[in-house]
C-alpha cells in the first residue's frame, strides 16, 4: 500500500476544523498502514458517526461509515463473513465510550480480529462540543457550563480490563510512537485498540481557555506520562482528570486466540 | 446435514425458517435471544456450521442487525430473527439498511406488546412498525407467513426479493406460527436470486443505476474502493447532506424502486373469488378462515401474503360485488386502515374491524357472526 494511494482526493477539501487533531492522526494512519505491508483492496474501513467517523471517507478504499456508536457491530459482521479483509474502525470517545460502550466492551472480550483506533478529544466535536464520557472531571462543555461533575471513563483501561489483544493510548503530540502502535495493532491477531488523545481546540480548547490548537496541544503535552509511573499518583485522582495525568504508552500485549480462529473461519 | 433435500419434513416454524434461509444462500446469522424467535438462534447455532457458514449471539439486537449488514457487504447473504422489543430495537439500523441499500432478511416473530408484554403469546402488534418503525421516508418488504410450510417457503422469497431489490425484508412472524410444529415440503425446483455485483472495479458512482432502480452491488474486497454512507449520498456514494434535489432523487428512487415493483413483488391468497362476504386477514388468523369458505361458498378470504407494499391494486382487483369486509386482526387494527382506506376507494363501505388480543384466535362462528350471516 503506498502511502499517497491511501488519499480519497476528490473529497478534498476535507471537513475537519482548522487546528483539529485528525488530521495528525490520519497521517499517522497512513505511515502505519503503508508500512504494515497490508493490501489496500483488502482492507475496509469503517466508522461510526460524529467527526472521527469521517475519517474513512477520505481514505481511498471500501469504507463503511455507519451508525453512531455502531461500527464495532457492522465490522464485526464483514470479518467474520469475510475473514480475508482486514477490518479497521475509526471511533470518537461518544461514539464508543458512550453510545457504543456495550459493544465495545464486547467486541474486546470476543476478541475477533479487529484494529480499533479512537479519537478521544474529551468532548463531541462533530454536535458542537457536548460533555462525552471522557471529558476530564470540573471542564467545560456545553452540557456542563459550570464544569463537568462525573469522572470519566479510561477507555484503554476498560479494553485492558476487558480482554483486548493489544492495547496502546498515545496523543497527537506522540506521532512516532502512535505510528508504531497502529502498525503493531495492524498486524495483531485478535482485537486491538489504540487511543489517540487529540485537540479539538473549536470546542474543547475554547470551553477550557485553550483556544490556540498549539495550547491545546501543549495541554495535552505536559499532561502525559507513561502508564508505568502512573501508579505513584493516588488513585482517586488518577488519569485524565485534571488533578490527573494522561497516561500514555502500550499498555498490554497478549496472545488470547482470536474468536476467529478459535471458530475456525481463520487459519 | 448440509442443504435440506426435497422431500417432506416435521419441524417448528421457526427451525422451518432456518432451513429455508439455508436453502436460499444464507451464510451468516447474528441475534440475540427472545422468545418466541429464540429456536431460530439456536438452530443457526448449530446449522450453519455444517454449511460452512456463521452464526453469532451478539451482545444485543442493535449489535445483530449491524452485524448482519456488515456481513452482507461481503457479499453474504445474512439474516436475523427476534421479537417485538428486539425489533424497536433495530429500527435504526434497519433504517441504515435502507438507505445504503443493503440485502437484509429479519424475522420478527411477534408476541404481545407493548414493552415486554406477553413473551409466549402471538400478536400482530408490529405490523405498522414493521412499515414505519425507522425514522425517514422509505419503502420495505414485508411477508406474513400462516404456516411452517410458509416459514420455509417464506425465508426463500424473503431472501430473493432482498437481493432482487437491495431492501431489508421483515418476515412477520407470530408466536403461533413459530412455535407450531407441522409438516413442510420441500420440491425439487425452488428458485434462487442471486445477486447482482459489479464485475469490473466501479472506482466512482458506486450507486450508478439503470431504468429498475436497483444499483448493481459493490461488494468489499474487490477493488472498489467504494465509500457507503447513511448520510444523503449521490450516485458516488460521497455523502451531499445539504442539497434538497439530491435527498430528492435519492428518496425517491428508494421508494419508487419498491412502488413501481408492487406488482412484481405482491403475493395474495384468494379463497372463493366470487365471494360477497370476505373475510381479509394474514398471518395466524387467516387459518380461521379455511373451513368456513369450505362450507360456505359465499364466504372468501382475501389474505395478503405480501403485507408490505399493501397489495392495493390485487385487493381493488377483488373487491368487486364484494357486500362486507371483515378484517381479522391481532392487534387494534393496524393493516385495517389500509384495507379500509382501498375498500372505501373501490367503493365497499361496510368494512369492520374484528380485533382479538393475547393471545386469542378468532373462532370461525365468532367469525360468522360478526360477518352478520
Ligand atoms: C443515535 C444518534 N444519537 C445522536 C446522534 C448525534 N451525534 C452525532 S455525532 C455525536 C457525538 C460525536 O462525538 P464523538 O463520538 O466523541 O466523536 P467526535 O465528533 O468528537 O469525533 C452525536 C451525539 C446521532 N447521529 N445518532
Amino acid at each position: 500500500m503506498k502511502f499517497f494511494d491511501l488519499y480519497r482526493k476528490d473529497r478534498w477539501p476535507h471537513m475537519f476544523c482548522p487546528g483539529c487533531g485528525i488530521g495528525t492522526i490520519m497521517n499517522a494512519f497512513y505511515y502505519a498502514i503503508a508500512e504494515s505491508g497490508l493490501s489496500q483492496d483488502k482492507a475496509v474501513f469503517v466508522a461510526g458517526i460524529g467527526c472521527s467517523g469521517r475519517i474513512p471517507g477520505y481514505i481511498r478504499g471500501d469504507s463503511l461509515h455507519t451508525t453512531h456508536g455502531r461500527p464495532l457491530s457492522f465490522a464485526s459482521g464483514i470479518k467474520l463473513a469475510d475473514p480475508s479483509l482486514k477490518v479497521i474502525v475509526f471511533s470518537g470517545d461518544g461514539d464508543l465510550g458512550a453510545i457504543g460502550g456495550n459493544h465495545f466492551i464486547n467486541a474486546c472480550r470476543r476478541n475477533i480480529d479487529l484494529t480499533v483506533i479512537c479519537i478521544n478529544n474529551y468532548n463531541y466535536g462533530m454536535t458542537g462540543g457536548q460533555v462525552s464520557t471522557t471529558t476530564p472531571a470540573h471542564f467545560k462543555t456545553s452540557t456542563t457550563p459550570s464544569g463537568n461533575k462525573e469522572y470519566p471513563f479510561d477507555l484503554s483501561e476498560i479494553a485492558v480490563a476487558a480482554g483486548a489483544n493489544y492495547v496502546a493510548r498515545w496523543t497527537t503530540y506522540h506521532v512516532k510512537s502512535l505510528i508504531r502502535s497502529i502498525k503493531k495493532a495492524l498486524l495483531k491477531d485478535g482485537f486491538s485498540f489504540v487511543e489517540v488523545v487529540s485537540q479539538c481546540p473549536v470546542h474543547f480548547g475554547r470551553r477550557n481557555k485553550m483556544t490556540a490548537p498549539t495550547r491545546l496541544l501543549n495541554w495535552i503535552k505536559e499532561n502525559s506520562i507513561p502508564r508505568a509511573k502512573i501508579k505513584q499518583i493516588t488513585d482517586d485522582t488518577l488519569d485524565l482528570n485534571v488533578q490527573g495525568k494522561i497516561s500514555i504508552g502500550e499498555f498490554i500485549e497478549r496472545n488470547r486466540i482470536a474468536y476467529t480462529k478459535l471458530i475456525g473461519v481463520c487459519k | 446435514m448440509k442443504i435440506i433435500e426435497p422431500g417432506t419434513y416435521f419441524m417448528q416454524g421457526d427451525e422451518a425458517c432456518v432451513e429455508g434461509a439455508i436453502y436460499a444462500g444464507c451464510r451468516f446469522f447474528a441475534g440475540y435471544p427472545i422468545t418466541p424467535a429464540t429456536e431460530i438462534t439456536e438452530r443457526c447455532a448449530l446449522r450453519m456450521k455444517e454449511v460452512d457458514g456463521v452464526a453469532i449471539q451478539m451482545e444485543d439486537e442493535i449489535a445483530s442487525i449491524g452485524a448482519i449488514i456488515g456481513a452482507s457487504w461481503t457479499g453474504t447473504k445474512s439474516m436475523t430473527a427476534t421479537s417485538g422489543p428486539g425489533f424497536s430495537l433495530m429500527q435504526e439500523n434497519l433504517g441504515y439498511a435502507c438507505m445504503t441499500e443493503t440485502p437484509i432478511v429479519i424475522v420478527d416473530v411477534q408476541r404481545g406488546g407493548p414493552s415486554t408484554g406477553q413473551p409466549t403469546r402471538a400478536s400482530q402488534g408490529d405490523v405498522m412498525q414493521s412499515r414505519w418503525g425507522s425514522h425517514g421516508d422509505y419503502e420495505i418488504i414485508a411477508l406474513a407467513p400462516n404456516s411452517v410450510q410458509e416459514m420455509f417457503d417464506l425465508t426463500i422469497e424473503a431472501f430473493n426479493l432482498a437481493e432482487t431489490y437491495r431492501v431489508p425484508v421483515i418476515i412477520l412472524s407470530d408466536a403461533d406460527i413459530g412455535h407450531m410444529r407441522g409438516t413442510f415440503t420441500v420440491s425439487d425446483n425452488i428458485k434462487i436470486v442471486t445477486r447482482k455485483y459489479h464485475t469490473k472495479p466501479v472506482k466512482y458512482n458506486a450507486y450508478a443505476y439503470d431504468e429498475n432502480l436497483v444499483p448493481r452491488f459493490p461488494k468489499f474486497g474487490q477493488g472498489h474502493r467504494v465509500h457507503i454512507t447513511g448520510l444523503t449520498h449521490d450516485i458516488s456514494g460521497y455523502p451531499k447532506t445539504t442539497f434538497p434535489a439530491i435527498h430528492q432523487v435519492l428518496i425517491t428512487r428508494l421508494v419508487d424502486k419498491i412502488r413501481k415493483n408492487e406488482q412484481n413483488i405482491c403475493r395474495v391468497e384468494i379463497i372463493n373469488p366470487r365471494a360477497e362476504y370476505l373475510v381479509v386477514a394474514y398471518g395466524s388468523p387467516s387459518n380461521s378462515v379455511y373451513e368456513l369458505a369450505e362450507k360456505n361458498k359465499n364466504i372468501g378470504l382475501f389474505r395478503p401474503i405480501t403485507v408490505w407494499p399493501f397489495p392495493e391494486g390485487l385487493f381493488r382487483k377483488r373487491l368487486k360485488g364484494v357486500k362486507k369486509c371483515l378484517v381479522l386482526e391481532m392487534n387494534m387494527g393496524q393493516l385495517f386502515w389500509d384495507i379500509e382506506r382501498t375498500a372505501l376507494k373501490s367503493g365497499c363501505r361496510n368494512t369492520e374491524l374484528f380485533t382479538k388480543l393475547g393471545g386469542d384466535v378468532h373462532e370461525p362462528d365468532e367469525i360468522v357472526k360478526e360477518l352478520g350471516l
